[in-house]
């Protein structure tokens, strides 16, 4: 119940500081005029941005595969041995679902808990990545706020927030579009996982419903295909993947991912075509 | 394990949340990340999300399939002719797991 009090305090309009796009003006006094001339303005609250609405709208497609796998990772943690408030404790302040999945029979067995955590850590590594493209858009909010909206970016939201705004430059839509996203996809990771906790073994595992997870992944996938080189670095990231799936704590994913960077800088390299100017913002 | 030491760790599992989601989002200062690396980053989430699809369509408990009987190559293919149909992720969960029950209720695969 906490953990919902939280979401809903963080759309309170309260907690929206006009978003500040200082990006290339550094100094102090560029940064007030742009924070006055932003702040003139009526505030709008968060929740009614519609591109809040269109965040939450993108995500509910695979809003059913996430609740799918939030449903499994609760029957998982349920028959795990933990007790299940500690459990239910789990799933809702660790939220991240492969790394719970992780460490869960390692804290059943009773490791040390430096190698719960060192698991969680390597499980968790491909979000490193992932914050380095955060970067891009939120570096200009406070860091306590940079970090609050960090806590909540799972995998899809990454995904999806990046077809939206493929740009890297920030934007004012970026913050409400991120928030609609995070809020869909917490609920429907979340209230799947309190059930699954819950119900337990009642659900039978031959329903394939851990395959609507893999299916809506996989719709996602296509929709990020659009020329050669995402087809080619799909196809790599892929074999890759496959190939070293027999690493420990999934690291096949940062080795799919490093080989997907590596051909699809390679084929951008190699490919002549004009240079956007507005794509050179390095 | 003692309730209190529970505790303990799954607050910083939450912590190492935390860390790893932001870890490029703590420093104020801007970071020097070379430009070819912000650029390749582009490829990050389509590799990901392979990384994770692969190998849960191509293999069981870690090789790779040897049969065409799996119900999961044909469910594979309808989600993905529905996916280039219609354009829906919704619709392509539901076509690709109504297909995977189908042949496992109706073949055993």
């Amino acid at each position: 119940m906490s953990r919902i009090r939280v979401v809903s305090n963080l759309l309170k309009p309260r907690s929206l500081d006009p978003f500040v796009p200082t990006h290339g003006a550094r100094s102090a006094l560029g940064r007030t005029i742009r924070r006055m001339s932003v702040s003139d303005a009526a505030p709008q609250a968060l929740w009614r941005h519609p591109e809040f609405a269109r965040g939450a709208r993108e995500m509910t497609g695979t809003a059913l595969g996430i609740g799918a796998w939030g449903l499994l990772t609760g029957v998982a943690m349920a028959k795990s041995g933990l007790p299940l408030p500690l459990a239910a404790f789990m799933s809702l302040i660790v939220f991240a679902g492969s790394a719970q999945l992780a460490a869960l029979p390692l804290l059943a067995g009773g490791a040390p808990l430096w190698v719960v955590w060192a698991t969680a850590l390597c499980v968790n590594l491909r979000f490193v990545i992932f914050s380095a493209g955060w970067r891009r858009y939120f570096s200009d909010l406070p860091r306590a706020r940079r970090l609050r909206m960090a806590y909540f970016a799972a995998d899809l939201n990454y995904v999806l927030f990046m077809r939206r705004f493929p740009d890297q430059r920030p934007v004012p839509e970026a913050v409400p579009y991120f928030w609609g996203g995070v809020v869909l996809n917490w609920t429907a990771w979340q209230v799947p996982s309190m059930i699954g906790l819950f119900v337990g073994d009642r659900i039978p595992s031959e329903w394939g419903l851990g395959f609507a997870g893999t299916l809506a992944l996989l719709a996602l996938t296509y929709s990020l295909l659009h020329d050669r080189s995402t087809w080619i670095a799909a196809a790599v990231a892929g074999a890759a993947a496959v190939a070293a799936y027999a690493l420990p704590l999934k690291l096949n994913i940062l080795v799919a991912i490093a080989a997907a960077v590596a051909i699809g800088l390679l084929i951008d390299h190699t490919t002549t075509r004009p240079v956007d100017p507005e794509e050179d913002l390095t | 394990m003692t309730a209190l030491e529970g505790v303990i760790a799954v607050i910083g599992l939450a912590l190492i949340t935390i860390l790893t989601r932001g870890f490029f989002l703590i420093p104020e200062r801007e970071l020097p990340l070379p430009a070819w690396l912000q650029q390749g980053l582009r490829y990050a989430p389509l590799a990901a999300l392979v990384a994770v699809v692969a190998p849960e369509v191509v293999m069981t408990q870690g090789r790779l399939i040897s049969t065409w009987m799996d119900a999961r190559l044909p469910a594979v293919l309808a989600a993905t002719a529905y996916f280039y149909w219609r354009r829906g992720i919704l619709g392509t969960i539901l076509v690709g797991t109504a297909a995977l029950l189908a042949l496992k209720l109706a073949f055993g695969w």
